[in-house]
């Protein structure tokens, strides 16, 4: 349970300006007051403000008019654990963890827009894993972008972890090959894949994405295990965009939320849940490779109501 | 799930088509849509409000210019007040002598300073200049390679103090280093920080008091949401900034994050970023940023530009006679030939929301109308009013006289059939159907995909019959 702690008070700190900034102005933007037309449209403005997106914030806008109207609440004071309890729902229980292999290596591919925090997320699975006592090596695949390469040795050595890489500009598909086989050889627990940050819209750089994921899953079977989107949470509303076409090239099993120690909501992890079935796995709170917490949507959804 | 401007527009010219005036009900309902559509572009909440207001200020009372319609007019209004928010753009940089001019990035973490500071020494070096690089991201990995990579593709010198911890003292000495190597324009990368860390914010207001910056760019990439007007002020207001560069335009990001750091910043978007290869850094144009927000195309201009070419008046008619069926193939070739003074075709049909996605691989050249020109002038007078008569010989005689082949001929004569059906369909309808209807004829192929406008069913011949009954008719 210490661990817990731990976690729900980095989220809750990495969220506090959140909170602060929605949760003092919503206690008292609803106290006291009935629930009608202003009220509703003040809440949906603040559910946009956090990037919930329109949408989605249209719809507990509605559910919230549903349940006053069926006088499962009455009073504004009730609006907040009312969607507390709401938004938890687009959350079931389910495995947010790692789908790790049964036996031999498991692969977790990152991949994600450009900047969007992929190296540094891998960084800190990289040292999660270690810390969990398994054995981890890095596939330096982006092999595009100046001295990524370089940035993800870094991560390595400081974290405590192999490596394997090819040249600058090299076909990223022969270097996770090679990544695959050193794994197996070295039976590693886990292989992380460092993909080139891409933007979804450029088709030949997805069709690269799919091709590297082919090869990964003709070299170990059942890989990988884990394709993980990494998003910023500053992103807006073209998050969704983003989550459907990485998902439709490589088959995205979840979401990595980065950088949500700074002022950005993260709001559209609820738009994407609404929109597609992709659970957040991890959020990052900060640079170093210790600042990433498993996503724990109760505590998420705590941190921006309560 | 976010569907364009364009649709909720075509919403509303259907409810307002028909009114003559743009009053303050229809203008709340058009509103909201512009408000939604905004959101949806990520423009902050706050920002939109406040547009929202102006545009109502502005569209009330005004009176609708002939043949257009209201909702056309109220999307021109909030168009042009969306440049007006984002212009006027100065996008020249201006150098200072004696040298070096010192140009500062700053902005938060993977928003793409570095690539973005190589695409800036290449614009810079078309201007004559040449530039130095200064890497002071000292703080993430292999930061500094990276730009030193970067200076080598851009052919840019670069400048680094090997094993030194602190941007400050690398930026002082940098300004050293630009005179001893004859660069006359220095450009600083810092390390990406959040705007609440103070230390870091500190450390940059730090960088900027030990070499003065002649322009501080904010980097701003163009996919954020709702935070952006948080950071781009905090960096705003403890470093000037003189202007923002927006990143991963090339993405499908609709950029409100432009109009909201415009508005709170009051700082101009001098460039735009638009794909990861040094050359892609563009000016920025508040124009077509607005057309991108409101998800519609470069609808504006062709509403512009068809209220240059189309007298109200002819228009007018035209849609009388379109309304009734009796559309002539010279009326058909009067249309063609006025869609082609505005411009070359598939430049106009692409301006049109929704057509220009549709068009791919469609070709309608202009050479097509000389062809159809040529086409209905070697036709009679009675087969210009009525193809319809038109048997087999002649067409013969009309292929010969215009020199193309009968085929031709008879793919004219089904093309304009269902032109004018669709036409006449057409003006019984608001503006989103013929918006639809404007998407469908970029599917339908209309003047044939090949290129020529063969059908590729051939036209039913009348039999003997048919024209008899036909010809009876028309004596009646
Ligand atoms: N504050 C904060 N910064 C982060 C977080 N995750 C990553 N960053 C920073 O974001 C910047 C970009 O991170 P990278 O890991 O290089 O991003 P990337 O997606 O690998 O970038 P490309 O490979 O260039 O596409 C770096 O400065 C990181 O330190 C986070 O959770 N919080
Ligand atoms: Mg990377």
């Amino acid at each position: 349970m210490a661990f817990f702690k731990k976690a729900i008070d980095r989220l809750t700190k990495g969220l506090a300006r959140t909170r602060e900034k929605f949760v003092s102005g919503l206690r008292s933007l609803l106290a006291g007051r009935q629930i009608d037309e202003d009220l509703l449209d003040e809440l949906e403005e603040r559910m946009i403000a956090a990037d919930m997106g329109v949408l989605t914030a249209a719809k507990l806008r509605a559910d919230l008019q549903t349940a006053y109207k069926e006088r499962r609440i009455a009073k504004g004071d009730e609006v907040i654990d009312f969607l507390k309890e709401e938004l938890k729902k687009y959350w079931p229980p389910e495995n947010r963890g790692i789908r790790f292999a049964e036996t031999g290596t498991t692969v977790i591919l990152v991949a994600g827009v450009n900047g969007s925090g992929k190296t540094t997320s891998i960084a800190k699975l990289a040292h999660l894993f270690r810390q969990q006592g398994k054995k981890v090596c890095l596939a330096a695949a982006d092999t595009f972008r100046a001295a990524a390469v370089e940035q993800l040795t870094i991560w390595a050595e400081r974290v405590g972890v192999e490596i394997v890489k090819g040249a600058s500009g090299s076909d990223p598909a022969s270097v996770v090959f090679d990544a695959c086989q050193a794994a197996r050889a070295r039976h590693s627990d886990v292989l992380l894949v460092d993909t080139a940050g891409r933007l979804h819209t450029q088709e030949h750089l997805m069709r690269e994405l799919s091709k590297i994921r082919n090869v990964v899953s003709k070299q170990i079977p059942n890989a990988p295990h884990e394709v993980l989107l990494v998003l910023d949470a500053t992103t807006g509303q073209n998050a969704i965009n983003q989550a459907k076409a990485f998902t439709a090239a490589v088959d995205v099993t979840g979401i990595f939320l980065a950088k949500l120690d700074g002022t950005a909501k993260g709001g559209i992890v609820v738009a994407l849940r609404n929109e597609l079935s992709l659970p957040v796995k991890f959020v990052g709170l900060g640079e170093q490779p210790a600042d990433v917490e498993p996503f724990n949507p109760e505590e998420f959804v705590e941190a921006l109501f309560s | 799930m976010f569907e364009s401007l364009t649709n909720k527009f075509n919403d509303v010219f259907h409810r307002m088509s028909g009114r003559g005036r743009i009053t303050e009900d229809n203008v709340k309902d058009a509103m909201r849509e512009v408000r939604q559509a905004l959101l949806e572009a990520d423009v902050h909440y706050k920002v939109v409000r406040e547009f929202a207001e102006s545009v109502v200020q502005k569209a009330k009372g005004q009176e609708v210019i002939k043949s257009l319609h209201p909702g056309q007019l109220m999307v021109k209004i909030v168009h042009d007040e969306l440049v007006n928010l984002m212009g006027p753009v100065d996008t020249r940089i201006y150098y200072v002598s004696p040298a070096p001019t010192v140009i500062m990035m700053a902005g938060l973490q993977g928003s793409g300073k570095t690539t973005t500071c190589g695409k800036l020494a290449r614009f810079i070096q078309r201007q004559g200049k040449k530039p130095l690089l200064v890497a002071c991201d000292l703080q993430r990995p292999a930061a500094v390679d990276q730009l030193s990579v970067v200076a080598g593709q851009a052919e840019a010198q670069f400048f680094t103090v090997e094993g030194e911890k602190n941007p400050v003292r690398v930026a002082r000495e940098s300004i050293k280093h630009a005179a001893s190597v004859g660069c006359d324009v220095v450009i600083i990368d810092t390390a990406g920080r959040l705007h609440v860390d103070e230390e870091m914010m500190q450390q940059a207001e730090e960088i900027a008091k030990a070499v003065n910056p002649h322009q501080i760019y904010l980097v701003c990439d163009a996919m954020t949401g709702q935070d952006a007007v948080n950071s781009a002020k905090a960096f705003n207001d403890r470093l000037e900034l003189d202007g923002v560069i927006l990143t991963k335009f090339d993405s499908d990001a609709r950029g409100g994050a432009a109009l909201s750091v415009k508005s709170v910043t009051g700082k101009p978007i001098k460039f735009i970023g638009v794909g990861e290869k040094l050359e892609n850094l563009e000016e920025f144009h508040a124009d077509r940023m607005a057309g991108r927000i409101l998800g519609m195309g470069d609808m504006v201009s062709l509403v512009e530009k068809a209220q240059e070419q189309f007298d109200a008046e002819s228009a007018a008619k035209m849609q009388e006679k379109m309304a009734k069926g009796k559309l002539s193939l010279e009326d058909f070739l009067g249309q063609m030939k006025q869609m082609k003074k505005m411009g070359p075709m598939k430049e106009i049909l692409k301006m049109l929301p929704g057509v220009g996605s549709q068009l791919g691989d469609m070709k309608i050249d202009d050479e097509e109308i000389d062809h159809m020109e040529a086409i209905i002038h070697s036709m009679t007078k009675a087969e210009r009013e009525d193809p319809s008569i038109i048997d087999n010989s002649r067409r013969r005689r009309i292929a010969r006289g215009s020199g193309m082949d009968p085929s031709d001929v008879s793919g004219l004569v089904k093309s304009f059939d269902s032109a004018s059906a669709m036409m006449k369909q057409m003006s019984g309808m608001g503006m989103r159907d013929r918006m639809n209807f404007a998407k469908q004829m970029g599917q339908m192929d209309l003047f044939g995909g090949g290129g020529k406008f063969k059908v590729k069913q051939r036209s039913h011949r009348l039999t003997k019959k048919e024209r008899l009954d036909k010809k009876k008719k028309k004596r009646k």
